[in-house]
């Protein structure tokens, strides 16, 4: 661990409110340490602001493990910045030089309209989810949980999808603002397994139809979202949820689906 | 203050059954006419309104993120404790509820743990129905791990993420319920008061975080799950925004609170490195399964360590100290968190700390690597050991991590009785927020277990009787928001407001919230005692002066304003902060993760006194310039025996 001191220059994104013209702020920092995370940097850019009597700067941030999904940024045009499978609260200094200038912007996507600075608002991908991310069944009313089993693989694999933080990078860092691996991963995993396969053709009309009503776009191929995202989440999802919507179009045409 | 805690008659394995059936049913068709408020959307709140939405209630439910998804109990990583017995080792219902009454040194109630154990089950049939993707074995039976202060296996998990996909059922339940319309949303609301109406519970006030707008919200019942106040410590493993406003506000108005001094330092946290810091990073205990605990036998070679004259991996065995091991033979690594925390904390003032700070102890997976192959460690815990990586820049594959313990859990909260109603009648607490299941001590894998006992069990049950018994038909869904007590509550909150942006001094909120934080942790952390509690009280007190003299907010009320959301949470842990020291200071014993310097063996394990002690310690607020009130609830044991908490 060689940690030292480097000193950066920030160009900040600032924007009242909703409705106001945002502009960027230049701003300078002198020795932050490469061992903070960045949302410290900030953190201390924010003290550093009151002190001047300045506004200090609104994002969005809980955890600061990585986990809950609540941060975001465009750090260098890229959101969660440039490192691979990570969240903006767990980059950290060190992953920049002494003298850099660092450009953090919000999200920019039309169905996550900005509130203040650097925070936007993803209600929208709630919506998503509440058109049929979920297994309807009675809370209190379960069969005995190894009465139903379920292989290794198949349980990783749904894993896998539901490692999804919902952080919203992968809609912001599209040229569609498409929320297709955001929605493909929980129609994923909820389709694969047993306990979800009663629902799977609602399901899968239904959360693609809440994703089209909340304006989000298509699906294009270009495949930004897979490298965005911070937990990996693999475009064969996506694939996967056309099938599953592809099959259920079919079926809803011929009547075999109920009223979604 | 009515301290009865309603438990119910019959033997422990009956009680819960028994309570349920006595409990007042309300009509299905009525049930939409009453209304009730969930504040928190973690596992207790979340489980709480989605079974109270789909029972039929109309059920408004309030959280500071901006999505119901992100509430703290998602950073839990190892896992959840249940007495299903899958394992064949001699597991069951009364084991764990034993195990638990042990491990929270007996502090804890024994008909409330006994009905946690019991409905341990079906919390597992409930997640994995919901499409929770808990580990499997190849035959795709559901996979155990071991948990620290327990002998058998019984810890559901999903990977490292156990926390993330429990609270994602939640989540998932709880919106389809907002998606039928049962359960109303509110994100980026802070509650900032509790209403009472001739001295019940009949509801809360808001601020929206985004316009500032200040809301009253009536409601026929009050659901708090709104956590723990580790973040009274600034360090602690909890999110930025984990707050004891609710609770605090909850306590002003006459909630008794329970317990405060009981923290739980986790012993397996990233070491502080720096003054920048904003968090401490849990490293799960279910790291403890297969690392080794260690420090160097001697100061020197700890010394050499240190300054990086020497690799930990070049200390020769006999000169490494694994004293987890030498200390709690037959528990070893998994002694439970609080002898672990207290351990390295010892370890450490010896001197033989290997951080650069001097504070952090070694966990060394190189025998396990050893004997298991990389790649079965990698598979156990590869995330934790890329986020090891991230944080710290050391690969621990090839060197032993670096832990230290950092404030975690809160094992005190507002007090319950058995139904989960605090001393306010029409207000319940619900998971971290209430005291009710630990004691002095969480075992590992319990907090998740609790938040959906809560949530999906007991709070749903409990508050339909309260309503069936207690609110006329007649009476439901009418309360009038323009009843005074509403206005006072919304006048109390604005002043408060109001004043904090006035003061126009010059300290941050957040450089007085560090220094409150460096007063908890040094007299009211790991280790306490009179003189430094005594201290400790009288430095708050100066610091919340110094806060309403001299703080400085920039903006205003009616916008997005993160100082002022921070400034309002700081000033009720700066009130707060006061209490836990009365009680640390008040319980002059020591058990569990309480631990006066006072009262323990030559060996430095922790006394209890059983004869003056076995009691809730609940605290009545009598105002801020008055010493609180404390009553007593007797703890009665009449199942496990309070022993000798060994775990040598
Ligand atoms: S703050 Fe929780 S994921 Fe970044």
């Amino acid at each position: 661990m060689s940690e030292r001191n480097i000193s950066i220059t920030l160009k900040v994104w600032r924007q009242k409110d909703a409705d106001s013209a945002g502009a960027f702020e230049t701003y300078r920092m002198e020795s932050v340490s490469t061992s903070s995370s960045f949302l410290e940097m900030l953190d201390l850019l924010n003290e550093q602001l009151i002190e001047e009597d300045k506004d200090p700067i609104a994002f969005d941030h809980d955890c600061r493990e990585g986990i809950c999904g609540m941060c975001s940024l465009v750090i260098n045009g890229i959101p969660h910045g440039k490192n691979k499978l990570q969240t903006t609260c767990q980059l950290h200094m060190r992953s920049f030089r002494d003298g850099d200038t660092i450009t953090i912007e919000p999200y920019r996507s039309k169905p996550f309209p900005v509130t203040r600075d650097l925070v936007v608002d993803r209600t929208p991908m709630d919506t998503i989810m509440q058109a049929g991310g979920y297994v309807t069944q009675r809370i209190g009313a379960a069969q005995d949980a190894n009465a139903l089993p379920i292989s290794k693989e198949l349980a990783d694999k749904a894993m896998d999808a539901a490692a999804c933080i919902g952080c919203g990078a992968c809609v912001a860092v599209c040229p569609n603002a498409s929320a297709m691996l955001f929605t493909s991963a929980k129609v994923s995993q909820l389709n694969m397994l047993p306990q979800g396969k009663p629902e799977k053709d609602r399901r899968a009309l239904r959360m693609v139809g809440a994703m089209d009503a909340a304006g989000f776009g298509n699906c294009t191929n270009i495949g930004e979202c897979e490298a965005a995202c911070p937990k990996g989440i693999s475009l064969d999802f996506i694939a996967r949820m056309n099938r599953d919507y592809a099959v259920a179009s079919v079926k809803q045409f011929l009547g075999m689906v109920g009223s979604v | 203050m009515n301290l009865d805690a309603n438990i119910p008659e019959g033997p422990i394995e009956q009680k819960w059954t028994n309570a349920k059936f006595k409990y007042k049913l309300v009509n299905p068709a009525n049930k939409r006419k009453y209304s009730v408020i969930v504040v928190g959307s973690g596992l207790a709140g979340a489980g709480a309104a989605a079974t109270l939405g789909e029972l039929g209630y109309n059920v408004k439910c309030f959280c500071y993120q901006d999505s119901p998804r992100r509430a703290h109990s998602i950073a839990a990583q190892g896992g959840i404790n249940a007495a299903k017995n899958y394992q064949n080792d001699g597991d069951s219902i009364f084991r764990l509820f034993y195990d638990t009454v042990k491990g929270g040194d007996f502090r804890s109630r024994e008909a409330n743990v006994y009905r946690l154990a019991e409905v341990s089950n079906n919390i597992i049939d409930q997640c994995v129905a919901q499409g929770v993707p808990f580990a499997r074995e190849y035959g795709g039976m559901l996979d155990n791990r071991s948990f620290g202060g327990a002998q058998v296996s019984r810890t559901f998990y999903a990977r490292g993420q156990t926390g993330q996909q429990l609270l994602l059922g939640a989540y998932h339940s709880l919106s389809r319920q907002i998606g039928l319309g049962q359960v109303k949303m509110y994100n980026r609301h802070e509650m900032l008061d509790v209403v009472l109406i001739d001295g019940v519970a009949k509801g809360i006030i808001t601020r929206n975080l985004v316009t500032g707008k200040i809301d009253r919200w009536a409601a026929d019942a009050v659901v708090l799950a709104t956590g723990g106040y580790s973040t009274v410590f600034f360090l602690s493993t909890n999110a930025a925004g984990c707050n004891v406003t609710a609770a605090w506000r909850a306590h002003r108005r006459g909630a008794g609170f329970a317990n405060p001094c009981y923290t739980q330092i986790h012993p397996t946290c990233i070491p502080q490195e720096g003054e920048h810091q904003s968090k401490l990073t849990l490293m799960s205990e279910s790291l403890r399964n297969d690392g080794r605990v260690w420090v160097p036998k001697s100061k020197d070679v700890a010394k050499k360590v240190r300054l990086g004259e020497m690799k930990p991996s070049d200390v020769a065995e006999e000169d490494r100290d694994y004293y987890l091991e030498r200390k709690y033979p037959s528990f070893g690594n998994l002694a439970p968190r609080d002898i672990s925390s207290r351990a390295a904390k010892e370890a450490c003032d010896d001197g033989r700390g290997v951080a650069p700070t001097g504070f952090g102890v070694f966990l060394d997976f190189a025998d396990a690597i050893n004997r298991l192959g990389k790649h079965v460690i990698e598979e156990r815990y590869g995330n934790l050991f890329d986020m090891y990586e991230n944080i710290t820049g050391v690969n621990a594959y090839e060197q032993p991590m670096q832990i230290y313990p950092a404030p975690h859990y809160t094992m005190g909260g507002l007090w319950v009785d058995y139904n989960l109603m605090t001393s306010i009648p029409g207000l319940f607490a619900a998971g971290e927020c209430n005291f009710s299941d630990h004691g002095a001590n969480r075992l590992g894998a319990s907090a998740l277990m609790q938040g959906l006992a809560d949530g999906y069990f007991v709070v749903p049950y409990a508050v339909g009787n309260y309503l069936g018994s207690e609110v006329p038909i007649g009476k439901a869904g009418k309360i009038d928001i323009n009843d005074p007590a509403f206005a006072e509550a919304e006048d109390a909150v604005r002043s408060k407001i109001d004043k904090m942006l006035s003061i126009k001094g010059h300290s941050s909120p957040r450089s007085i919230h560090i220094e409150l934080g460096k007063i908890m942790i040094n007299h009211c952390g790991m280790a306490r005692d009179a003189d430094g509690l005594k201290e400790a009280i009288s430095m708050i007190r100066d610091l919340r002066q110094r806060f309403w003299k001299d703080l400085k907010l920039p903006g205003s009320s009616h916008e997005l304003n993160i100082e002022l959301e921070r400034a309002g949470r700081v000033a009720d842990h700066l009130e707060f902060a006061e209490l836990m020291c009365y009680d640390a200071l008040d319980r002059d014993e020591s058990c569990g993760g309480h631990f006066r310097v006072e009262h323990q063996t030559e060996e430095g394990e922790a006394t209890r006194d059983d004869e003056n002690f076995s009691h809730v310690s609940v605290w009545e607020f009598k105002g801020l310039d008055q010493p609180p009130q404390k009553h007593a609830e007797p703890l009665v044991f009449d199942y496990v025996k309070p022993g000798v908490r060994s775990y040598k």
